[in-house]
């Protein structure tokens, strides 16, 4: 018998091509809270998959010892039939129904016949909202709840799971501080009735204040695990980036010239909650022949602010001037965006960046349709020349340019989207996290692709959350954290450490 | 290349030899399926054609029935083109049957209570499928309320309107000219003749403006670098469709000419087939009904051109109606019952997908098509309408199913 409720032991998990765990080893104490550090793509999220089933037994390798018993977890009832709940990142809960139903969902109160009980499943509901502390009537609906509620609903509905190991995946990352404090005092609460609990969480002063144990997490293998009198900022940040810097970007020399374009004061408000603030006073500036970057955790606004800025095509109560060559320009529409010189590439090519239905000359020519046209009629030909120009200069590989793009691996996509806003002729390009889901090889592309951008004299915006990426392509790279900029560093002063530190800076209060 | 080189260049070549003939005979074939494939859809209209023709000893391919199963079938064909093109948006529209009645009552009294000039009433018809078109397109594009709610109140509001229009009674005797959209015919302009020639010089005309176009679109083609087929499938191709356009002119010129609906029709293919396959609005609708956000992000106006999918729809449902109404020469109000579902069957029947970003103009036609030949060929059966109900049914179920198939077949990568 030891004191462990649960070792992991040499986890490897292997996805098409890419090796997203490791040999990963976990130990976890009974009756502590144990956090996982780890930038984004470390394998975190893999991990607790592969511990609650969402990746079953067989699909990886290595034992799984929970309670001093191997366990095989065919899918996520089996685990939680042992008592671990994971609560994700998105949460789980039907927003039409009630907290009750929801707390019960699939887990029904039956009485006579195989009905519901609604008061038993009312009464009971209650009293778990008490063990939570949510002062809530247990049929209000989950819509009428702010996030930070609904974060308690999942943990009570893990409670009346009989949960043994509770899985917290990025708690805190949609809560305001207040919420986000009473979560972390509620998990401190939990423990003194014994319930374990593993928390991810790239928030370092909350680890601080409820991990026992750290244990962090890089490219897939476990770095270390940590006591809790032991942890420092600054050893969880070296444990999360020490990697090796290699020869993975192509040479840049910039050559820098006159200011493009100049955002001032952007603010943005969520869509459906006008309160909350998810772009918060950010200005940026983007100079000819320059590549900049936007480094931030997730959820820290990024997408938020390009997308908010590019036809206002995210948000509401949006807010801020834009400026190109020092004219201001407006960008209501995201035809009115295209025709002042921006444009966009998402993040998520696949809903929101092709039509997967068209081939690729049609996809290159949907954002300039008005170039490739005359009295309304578009000149086909013209589009094919033009499309297999890019075909060729971008090496998208497809026998032709009639090729389904739904058909085409996701570089070649990234490629098509890239060549579509190219075809555009911007001056700035906002590339959203442009190397996600692409392999090595085809990142080398993009990034020469990018360098050329530059070298053409645009303005090229990076996003993403790699950081050895920003690294090893940007001339100076912005960090942004809770929806503000909390400061850019030129390329000279920027290594991981110091924009870690300037992305989980949080705002004073 | 330098001289020592060159053995192995001539070998190469030498060895190469071979296979241009099984490369050419390979490409052929591949073309060849690529082609059927594509066409699958006529081919089904093709077999429907020959099985009718052969169980009706060939009733189906008489000229009067040729003739009829188009003026019959007109305003199915005129509704799948606009109702093709909502599918393809990812919408669907419910309410045409009952736009069509309304327009056709309204065009009664315009025509027949009011006496307005036929072409008054026709021009006022129109103008008032336009404005149902603006009134569903606003509540759809702008208030964002789905297609199928606005569209199944449409049904019920634009059916009541039609019986308050009549006030529960049919309007009928309609000018000359105005029926003529639903039967009549143009011929006899050289005397009455056994074998109409204007039919068959307008079907001449059809015929070489076809081939030069085709002929133009394949030389611009190979122009800017694009694979073309073989040369000689392409002539077997214009040579096929020459003797069946031919066919089809000697039926009609042999019965009563060409008529009127077909023209009409003809006109709107050529349009709608322009507007779809080579502008700007069509590749919005597609872009649309593909990936709607992407289309956005891609800067197009999609409220924009969803008000305008419908306001067009509008205008083609109340030309239904007003053909409808011509050729029963009575504005009723039973009339356009169950449209909606025969241009909706046609649509998806012709290769419209469910979700929406596929399908094409000359494909719901040619399901239209198929939907006629099914009506006719078992009318001349005498199959009571319980079991053509139950067929149609049926052969829209597979139509479906089939499409389902090959996406998952294709997707399945």
């Amino acid at each position: 018998m030891t004191t462990n409720i649960l070792e992991m032991r040499s986890i490897t998990k292997t996805f098409p091509g890419v090796k997203a765990l490791s040999d990963v080893t976990l130990d976890v104490e009974r009756g502590t809270v144990h956090a996982i550090c780890g930038e984004n793509g470390a394998g975190k999220s893999t991990l607790m998959k592969v511990l609650s089933g969402v990746y079953p037994h067989g699909t990886y390798t290595g034992d799984i010892v929970f309670e001093d018993e191997v366990v095989e977890f065919k899918d996520i009832r089996d685990s939680e039939a042992k008592g671990i709940v994971i609560i994700h990142q998105e949460l789980a809960l039907s927003p039409h129904l009630s907290i009750a139903e929801n707390i019960f969902l699939n887990n029904e109160q039956k009485g006579a016949f195989g009905l519901i009980d609604w008061n038993k499943t009312n009464h009971e509901a209650a009293a778990l909202l008490a063990r939570v502390g949510l002062k809530e009537n247990p049929t209000t609906k989950i819509l009428q709840i702010g996030v930070g509620k609904q974060q308690l609903v999942e943990i009570a509905k893990a409670l009346s799971k009989r949960v043994k190991l509770l899985i917290l995946d990025e708690p805190t990352a949609a809560l305001n501080d207040e919420d986000s404090d009473h979560l972390l005092d509620l998990i401190l609460h939990l423990k003194e009735q014994g319930i374990t609990s593993i928390i991810i969480s790239h928030k370092l002063n909350e680890i601080k204040k409820v991990a026992d144990t750290v244990t962090v997490i890089r490219d897939g293998k476990t770095i270390e695990t940590i006591q809790k009198t032991d942890v420092t900022e600054e050893r969880i940040i070296k444990d999360m980036v020490g990697r090796d810097l290699e020869h993975r970007y192509p040479d840049h020399t910039p050559n820098i010239g006159d200011e493009l374009l100049r955002v001032e004061d952007w603010t943005a408000h969520h869509p459906q909650d006008p309160t909350r603030v998810m772009v918060d006073d950010v200005s940026i500036n983007v100079r000819a022949g320059e590549i900049v970057g936007i480094a931030g955790l997730m959820g820290a606004g990024r997408t938020e602010f390009a997308m908010s800025l590019f036809g206002h095509s995210y948000g509401s109560r949006i807010s801020g001037k834009v400026f190109m060559h020092g004219k201001e320009i407006k960008t209501r529409t995201v035809s009115e965006a295209i025709k002042n010189g921006i444009a966009y590439a998402t993040e998520d090519r696949k809903h929101y960046g092709l039509n997967l239905l068209e081939d690729i000359k049609r996809n290159i020519g949907l954002a300039s349709l008005d170039k490739l046209s005359s009295n309304g009629l578009v000149n086909d030909n013209e589009e094919y020349k033009i499309a297999n120009g890019y075909r060729t200069s971008m090496n998208i590989k497809a026998p032709n340019v009639l090729a389904k793009t739904g058909k085409l691996s996701g570089g070649n996509q990234q490629k098509v989207v890239l060549s579509k806003w190219i075809y555009s002729d911007p001056e700035v390009l906002i590339l959203d996290e442009p190397t996600r889901g692409i392999d090595v090889g085809a990142k080398y592309e993009i990034y020469a692709i990018i360098n050329a951008l530059a070298a053409q004299g645009k303005g090229v915006i990076v996003i993403s959350s790699e950081l050895p990426e920003l690294l090893g392509i940007c001339d100076r790279i912005y960090a942004l954290s809770e929806g503000r900029i909390t400061g850019q560093l030129p390329i000279e002063e920027a290594n991981p450490e110091s924009l870690l530190k300037l992305m989980t800076m949080e705002k004073p209060r | 290349m330098s001289n020592t080189q060159s053995p192995v260049t001539e070998e190469t070549a030498a060895g190469g030899g071979i296979h241009p003939v099984e490369n050419k005979f390979t490409s052929w074939l591949s073309h060849l399926l690529s082609d059927l494939g594509k066409n699958g859809i006529f081919l089904a209209l093709l077999a429907v054609v020959l099985f009718f023709s052969v169980v009706t000893d060939g009733i189906l391919l008489r000229p009067q029935n040729i003739s009829n199963l188009i003026v019959q079938n007109g305003y199915i064909l005129v509704l799948a083109i606009g109702m093709v093109m909502i599918i393809i948006a990812g919408h669907i529209d419910l309410s045409v049957g009952s736009v069509a009645a309304f327009v056709g009552a309204c065009s009664g009294v315009f025509a027949v209570s009011w006496g307005l000039p036929w072409w008054l009433a026709i021009i006022m018809s129109l103008g008032i499928g336009a404005l149902v078109g603006m009134w569903q397109g606003f509540w759809i594009a702008y208030v964002g309320i789905p297609a199928f709610i606005v569209t199944l109140a449409g049904m019920l509001i634009f059916r009541g309107l039609a019986l308050v229009v009549l006030g529960n009674a049919n309007i009928g005797s309609f000018p000359a000219e105005y029926r003529a959209l639903g039967n009549g015919f143009l011929s006899n302009v050289f005397g009455d003749l056994d074998l109409d020639p204007l039919t068959l010089i307008v079907a001449a005309v059809a015929v070489v403006a076809l081939i030069v176009g085709q002929v133009r679109t394949r030389n611009a083609r190979a122009k800017y670098g694009q694979e073309v087929e073989p040369i000689v499938w392409f002539v077997a191709k214009l040579v096929l469709i020459t003797i069946a356009i031919g066919f089809f002119a000697y039926a009609l010129a042999s019965y009563k000419g060409i008529p009127v609906t077909l023209i009409v029709l003809a006109v709107l293919v050529l349009i709608y087939g322009i507007i779809m396959n080579r502008s700007v609005f069509g590749r919005h609708v597609y872009a649309i009904g593909g990936n709607r956000h992407a289309a956005e992000l891609s800067g197009i106006k999609t409220r924009k051109t969803d008000f305008l999918l419908f306001v067009n729809m509008g205008v083609l449902a109340a030309l239904a109606g007003l053909i409808f109404t011509a050729r029963l020469n009575l504005a009723g109000p039973k009339a356009g019952d169950g449209f909606e579902l025969e241009a909706i069957s046609a649509a998806f029947i012709g290769g419209a997908a469910v979700q929406g970003g596929v399908g094409t103009i000359g494909g719901a036609i040619i399901g239209g098509l198929i939907i006629g030949v099914l009506n006719n060929g078992m009318s001349i059966l005498g199959l009571g309408i319980e079991w053509q109900q139950a067929v149609k049914g049926l052969v829209l179920l597979l139509a479906v199913a089939f499409d389902v198939y090959n996406k998952r077949r294709s997707g399945g990568k």
